[in-house]
């Protein structure tokens, strides 16, 4: 039986459409009414400009940056791991930059003036990276032994830190005071409503390089879906592209987590639905994840933006809503014929 | 030419290989015999470079740890027992990536020339996973056909290292893979395979190499290792040995008593 596949052109096409829909969408939808493209031909006042601008075109970039690098981030590691299950999530590194935020948040009043005055805004991006890199750190220490990386001790490992991490913020949130409480929940449902440029400034750097690293590892893990013994066989510098693969997720989710919280699902949902469309080769399936990722990020930010007008829904809920069903049929459908 | 010497490995502390010298030439399929657990896998992972221990492996003189991951998947492939394709790739797509690695990757129509070899030419587009496991088995050897699809690569031989290719294979296709291994051999590559069937093995390898408790008890032509005093201490049943027309050497196990 032939596979069953689409034309890369077709559904590259389509995902381009999407995202430029969601993007025109996501530029003049909302509490003021107001086409991206209306400035080229009428003065706007102050006021419209602003809302273009500085509330909802870095909201527009933030979302799709985000979307681009948890999706392709969930793709990485699900080659990693040779499981379409896998995701940043799952090992511990999206725990680690949540708790890094939540410690800025929380203990953040207890730091130095000189210093929190030095970092300002980005107390908590600074916080999250932090915990992120330090969970992958520890990941990759408890994981390695003579230069090789066991899948299995990790994926291991990054449950039990991701349950310690977990436990560590439970504490701190027990510790923390109302105001605290409120920012941690909004924080935490995961939202990209408190994009401006500074946090795009701080994000869109280490999520452009991630995403730009990623063809470097497209020919390794397409080798390593056969295992990594038959990589090496075919001249693939294993270890090299583990420890790539690492460090691009790593970067790529503790920048996410960092300034629109915890965003679930997406690293799954994405890479998944474009293996059934156009095959699981990382050379096309890295990109496209990006597009589609950032495509629906943006799509459902406008709509966890509209929905509930003028309140927003927290598009981490949306995402959990949507991608939860996914996993379960991923997980049933797998069942029938694979072992997991 | 391959050569190790003083080749030895241990798991769990304990030595499975122990101070092996092996020889073996292009042109010929060197085949590695021996009862289960003898050490047969663990000499050719040895020789694959797959696992680290005493000795040193070298081809056409050079030792295989100083050549790089890429220039040694030009020089030779290795076929383990099993291997598992974790994603839904077409059997194309899985025969393509040995191609990309090797040594013939600028020729058109390599993929399609391998599968061809091995009779599969007819499910090129269809997924890996929906074969059989003889299918799989054949479609992973045009895999590293298709890494080594220069028998002879910049006037060095190269090698193909496969482990018992016709475990999960009926008659037909053992005498297939044993033909594909053959027209390696006879255009200049070399072959090292870990055999179980001893019939097959005297039918086509050049040499036979038998193991007995990670050391080699025994090496040779067929005529040289398969006689009954050799065989019966290795496998430690009685054996009877029969002559075939052609000077082929085979062994008859029905006729086999346990020691």
């Amino acid at each position: 039986m032939a596979a069953h596949r689409l034309p890369v052109p077709v559904v590259g096409g389509a995902l381009g459409v999407l995202l430029g829909a969601a993007t025109v969408a996501s530029l003049s939808l909302g509490a003021s009414g107001l086409l991206p493209w209306e400035p080229l031909w009428r003065e706007i006042s102050p006021t419209e400009r602003a809302i273009l601008f500085d509330i909802r075109l870095p909201r527009l970039l933030l979302g799709a940056l985000v979307g681009a690098g948890l999706a392709v981030s969930g793709a990485l590691m699900q080659g990693l791991f040779r499981n379409p299950l896998a995701d940043p999530g799952l090992v511990g590194v999206g725990a680690g930059a949540g708790l890094g935020a939540v410690i800025a948040i929380v203990l953040g009043g207890a730091l130095p003036a000189a210093l929190r005055a030095a970092t300002g805004i980005y107390l908590v991006p600074i916080f999250a990276f932090a915990g992120g890199w330090a969970a992958t750190l520890i990941l990759y220490r408890v994981a390695s032994a003579r230069g090789q990386t066991s899948i299995a001790t990790m994926l291991l490992a990054g449950i039990v830190l991701g349950a310690l991490a977990g436990a560590v913020t439970g504490l701190l949130i027990f510790a923390a005071d109302d105001a605290q409480l409120r920012d941690l929940t909004f924080w935490g449902l995961g939202s990209l409503a408190g994009a401006n440029w500074p946090k795009l400034a701080a994000a869109a750097p280490i999520l452009i390089l991630g995403l730009l690293s990623t063809p470097l590892l497209a020919r390794g893990l397409d080798a390593m879906a056969l295992g990594e013994p038959v990589a090496r066989h075919m001249g693939v510098p294993v270890e090299r592209v583990k420890r790539g693969a690492i460090l691009a997720v790593a970067a790529m989710t503790g920048a996410s987590v960092a300034v629109s919280g915890g965003i679930g699902f997406l690293g799954i949902v994405v890479p998944h639905i474009l293996r059934l469309a156009i095959g699981p080769g990382h050379r096309l399936l890295l990109p496209l994840s990006a597009l589609f990722g950032a495509a629906l990020l943006v799509a459902a930010d406008t709509a966890a933006r509209l929905l509930v007008a003028p309140a927003e829904l927290p598009i981490g809920i949306l995402m959990a809503l949507i991608g939860a069903p996914v996993f379960l049929w991923i997980l049933l459908a797998r069942r029938a014929h694979l072992e997991i | 030419m391959l050569e190790a010497e003083q080749l030895g490995a241990t798991l769990g502390g304990r030595a499975v290989l122990q101070a092996v010298h092996l020889r073996a030439r292009p042109g010929e399929i060197t085949a590695i015999v021996g009862p289960n657990g003898s050490g047969k896998t663990t000499l050719l992972r040895r020789l694959t470079g797959d696992l680290a221990g005493a000795g040193v492996v070298r081809l056409e003189g050079v030792s295989l740890t100083t050549l790089s991951a890429r220039a040694l998947a030009r020089r030779r492939a290795v076929l383990p027992q099993s291997v598992s394709v974790g994603f839904p790739f077409t059997l194309r797509e899985v025969v393509a990536m040995g191609h990309a690695s090797g040594n013939a990757a600028h020729l058109p129509g390599v993929v399609e020339a391998a599968l061809e070899e091995v009779g599969l030419a007819d499910k090129i587009d269809g997924f890996f996973h929906d074969m059989s496991g003889g299918e799989q088995a054949r479609g992973h050897l045009a895999r590293v056909r298709a890494q080594v699809w220069a028998p002879v690569y910049e006037g060095r031989p190269a090698w193909l290292f496969v482990d018992e290719p016709v475990a999960a294979l009926d008659i037909g296709h053992q005498l297939q893979v044993m033909a594909v291994l053959r027209r390696f051999a006879d255009a200049g590559g070399g072959v090292i395979a870990v055999m179980h069937d001893l019939n097959l093995t005297a039918m086509h390898a050049e040499q036979m190499v038998l193991m007995e408790a990670g050391k080699i008890s025994a090496a040779g032509s067929p005529a040289e290792v398969m006689t009954a005093p050799l065989l019966s201490r290795a496998y430690r049943c009685q054996l009877c040995m029969n002559t075939a027309p052609k000077d082929g050497v085979w062994l008859l196990p029905q006729v086999a008593t346990m020691l």
